[in-house]
């Protein structure tokens, strides 16, 4: 259907959109152009200005040159005043952002219309907007559970509340920031099709992902960004992977597999372990994994992960059970497991990871502190500290201005790029990779796998948690999976298909792993 | 149109003005306020100056009311950096005074030499272990320590009175409730001959520095700014949060129970319940000045005592309630909050269509 050309005509045009924060020139003459009834995969490592440019966009950035246009009503294409969110949301802008913005403590149908209400109105008007919001439901066949407060609703509801909200303030120029990273495969099969369905009707989406097989499936059209410049901007027919990745990298990246695992002791060993509490709760999990290899567990968020991750890391212990780490029984604080030789990566960077007010250099040798050569009888040594940090810059090719840089301001690659340095430093013989690569891109990610990978050959074992079914069948030996605070057998990678994991993933069927779990 | 737009990072030139500018126009405002009145703006201004700097003896008041403000503020600062809100310091200061006197007054008799450092070392330790139970109820139970710490402060002062009409009452007091005076080798000596100024502001200025050092070149220091920067990252790191925050509660009330002791051997002489004009919550207010950075706390303090100093000269001369000066210095803290906004983003016009 890309071929036959848009059918609507223009609804949104950047002129020439230049910014520069500082030195760096994030958005470098940006043009684009969306039809109404198109899909526009937006591509481009982190950095990239992706982000940048939509929030030129949304009007959150003020663009140093360039123009924004949006078409009328009328269908004429009327300059949109810069840097006002509100006049971005009244010429019919929406956004459904990767990290949701939804009021937990309120309904789906209170987060829709939140916004819409007249301050000072009676509730009158409540029952049209319940109205009209149902009707765009039937409409999209974004069916959403209207009246349950967000807290109880699973990741894809969610993120279908979100997309009504962004649909339900007349929007003609829909914008989705890896709108997948949380969903099932086959939840994200549902969310294509209600987007092309929203298409039809002339509705103009532009749509970020790193995820390249979605991008194929979904957009017309390709536009890729490049250090801020677009570098591309053509249809999706004729395009493949390896296409769009050499677009985004600028050279050749190839699809690698892990070479096979000569396994060792065992690193990680748990029998019937039960951890944690609420729905994160793990419950009677049995796994070993030996030096040298890598297993994947795979799940959605919020399926026990985090107790998992922190029984290993240390900051949880186990309720019930036998759990061995690097020979140490039972729980151990996280300075203990790092001195066992548990290298760890936080799920969540931003909350667990950094530091983001501390200098790159401190938080690279936070967990080492207080080990020689970073300090003596309690005092820091700057110019050691330093030295380090120089190292670890260079060879995980961080990009910084430099290591007394305040950590906040490198991008997401940058920072999961020096957690990794830190992880890995020492050489660790158990590494904890929870969610290694979650929102970086394609170059980023091809080191953070290259380094797993080289720890796994060099003799490390590696448990790896993700919910990308890429990175678990590019990294993992085996490969488990968890739900509802269940963890699978593991099952030879090789031996697995991502339709199997996707279904075991959404609790359906568990077959392929040799168990009911 | 105006707007705001996040900055980057803001350089060091703009990290020392805006204090500055803060505290101006804190200064500005209070004067508007003042001409309100009816009181000659200009002449209140040329009094409150010459109050707090025009002779060394305004000059050196101005120093000795600083003396207690930058231990205080060093309390505040020390906590805050790493988020550990302790609005005690007043509490702490008075703990440390009842323990400099108790300690001074005749009750032990050691070497001379030696009575200085007890009595100082006695007022930290006072302060320091009445901060000890909201930062171990902070660290272990998650109580709010805004709560315990400003409530304490109330308890604290209580007890002091009640000391003070009981077992600590000077038998020569005359019926005063004021505790006995403390021993010439306790007292810490004057700086200037014939003025109320010191040995306190050395030890206020050293204990600084040693912020100053702790922050930024010891490990303790590391993991103090880290568990402000981020506790739950500090923890996943290895860092034990909550022995942290206690050591840091313990310094916080030490260094404002060391500003008590001070007020007691170099000022005072003994301890009355109105010993502190409130020097523990105007500490907080030197902090935020001093963005929390131990050694501006030090001009900070200076500013704030040259406002109490200059305007009681002021309020004597022109009949204004000496109240003025904490609205100066509560507009301090409002101004620094505002200045705090410019830090951290720019302000930018826009054309609008």
């Amino acid at each position: 259907m890309s071929a036959e050309g848009p059918a609507f005509a223009p609804v949104l045009a950047l002129r020439g959109i230049t910014k520069r924060f500082g030195a760096l020139t994030a958005n470098d003459a940006v043009d684009l152009t969306l039809h109404g009834g198109e899909i526009v995969a937006l591509l481009g490592e982190n950095g990239a200005g992706k982000t940048t440019l939509m929030n030129i966009l949304l009007g959150h950035y003020l663009a140093d040159q360039g123009e924004v246009s949006v078409a009328s009503p009328e269908g004429e294409l009327r300059p949109l005043p810069q840097g006002s969110p509100l006049a971005a949301l009244n010429a019919g802008i929406g956004m459904v952002h990767q990290h949701f913005t939804l009021a937990e403590n309120l309904t789906g149908f209170e987060n829709i219309v939140l916004g819409l209400e007249p301050l000072f109105g009676l509730a009158r008007g409540r029952r049209a907007m319940r109205r009209t919001v149902e009707a765009l439901m039937a409409r999209t066949g974004l069916v959403v559970r209207l009246d349950l407060r967000v807290a109880e609703l699973g990741v894809g509801e969610r993120q279908r509340i979100e997309i009504l909200k962004a649909l339900s303030r007349r929007t003609r120029i829909l914008v989705l920031d890896e709108p997948t990273a949380v969903l099932t495969p086959q939840e994200a099969e549902g969310l294509f099709a209600a987007l092309r369905a929203l298409a039809a009707e002339g509705l103009g989406i532009v749509f970020i992902s790193h995820k390249l097989d979605e991008v194929l499936a979904l957009s017309q059209r390709l536009v890729v960004l490049r250090a801020g410049r677009k570098v591309a901007d053509r249809p999706t027919v004729g395009a493949d992977r390896a296409l769009i990745a050499q677009l985004m990298v600028g050279e050749e990246v190839e699809v690698e597999r892990p070479a096979p695992a000569q396994p060792g002791p065992a690193a990680l060993e748990l029998q019937r372990v039960s951890a944690g509490s609420g729905r994160t709760r793990l419950i009677e999990a049995t796994l070993i994994l030996r030096q040298g290899e890598i297993v994947g567990i795979a799940g959605v968020s919020g399926n026990g992960q985090s107790s998992l991750a922190g029984l290993v890391a240390g900051l949880l212990g186990p309720d019930s059970g036998i759990m061995t780490v690097l020979g140490r029984q039972g729980g151990a604080s996280p300075a203990e497991r790092r001195r066992d030789g548990v290298g760890r990566l936080a799920e969540d960077r931003h909350r667990d990871g950094m530091v983001g007010d501390m200098t790159v250099a401190e938080n690279l040798v936070i967990e080492r502190r207080g080990e020689r050569p970073f300090s003596h009888l309690g005092l820091l040594r700057p110019k050691a500290i330093r030295a380090a940090a120089q190292d670890a810059i260079a060879s995980y090719d961080i990009r910084c201005p430099g290591p007394d840089a305040p950590l906040r301001l490198l991008s997401g690659g940058n920072i999961q790029k020096l957690l990794l340095a830190r992880a890995l430093a020492g050489a660790p013989r158990l590494i904890l990779a929870n969610q290694p690569t979650r929102g970086l891109d394609i170059g980023a990610t091809v080191s953070v796998h290259r380094r797993l990978r080289e720890a796994a050959e060099a003799g490390a074992a590696v448990l790896l948690i993700s919910e990308d079914l890429d990175e678990l069948f590019a990294l993992s030996h085996r490969i488990a999976v968890i739900h509802g605070g269940r963890l699978t057998p593991t099952a030879d990678a090789d031996r697995l298909s991502a339709a199997e994991i996707g279904l075991a993933m959404a609790g359906e069927a568990f077959s392929a792993f040799g168990a009911a779990a | 149109m105006i707007r705001f737009e996040p900055r980057a990072q803001p350089s060091l030139l703009l990290r020392i003005a805006i204090p500055i500018a803060s505290a101006l126009s804190a200064l500005l405002l209070s004067l508007v306020i003042l001409a309100l009145t009816g009181t000659p703006a200009s002449r209140a201004i040329g009094l409150l100056l010459a109050g707090a700097a025009g002779s060394v003896f305004a000059l050196t008041e101005t120093l000795t009311r600083a003396t207690p403000l930058i231990l205080t503020g060093l309390a505040a600062a020390i906590a805050f950096r790493s988020r550990l809100w302790n609005i005690g310091a007043e509490g702490q200061l008075y703990a440390g005074a009842l323990a400099a006197v108790a300690i001074g007054s005749g009750a032990i008799e050691g070497p001379p030499w030696l009575m200085l450092p007890l009595v100082c070392l006695a007022g930290a330790l006072a302060g320091g272990l009445l901060m000890l139970g909201p930062a171990l109820l902070k660290a272990k139970l998650s109580v709010d320590e805004v709560v315990t710490t400003l409530l304490l402060n109330f308890v604290v002062l209580l007890f002091v009175q009640m000391m003070l009409e009981g077992p600590l009452k000077d038998p020569m007091g005359m019926g005063w409730p004021q505790s006995a005076p403390i021993v010439d080798e306790a007292a810490l000596p004057k700086l200037v001959a014939q003025m109320r100024l010191h040995a306190g502001l050395i030890i206020a200025l050293v204990a600084a520095l040693l912020v100053a050092f702790l922050q930024r070149a010891t490990v303790l220091g590391f993991e103090m700014r880290a568990v402000g920067g981020n506790a739950s990252a500090a923890a996943f790191a290895g860092i034990p949060v909550a022995a942290t925050l206690v050591k840091t509660g313990f310094l916080s009330g030490a260094l404002a129970g060391l500003a008590g002791a001070g007020e007691v051997a170099g000022l005072k002489g003994y301890l009355t319940s109105d010993l502190s004009p409130g020097f523990g919550y105007a500490g907080i207010v030197v902090a935020m000045l001093a963005a929390l950075e131990p050694l501006a706390v030090i001009p900070a303090a200076v500013f704030i005592a040259g406002i109490f100093v200059g305007a009681d000269t002021m309020s004597r001369s022109l009949g204004v309630s000496n109240y003025f000066a904490d609205l100066v210095v509560a507009l301090s803290l409002l101004c620094v909050l505002v200045g705090s906004l410019f830090l951290r983003y720019r302000l930018r016009r826009v054309e609008t269509a």
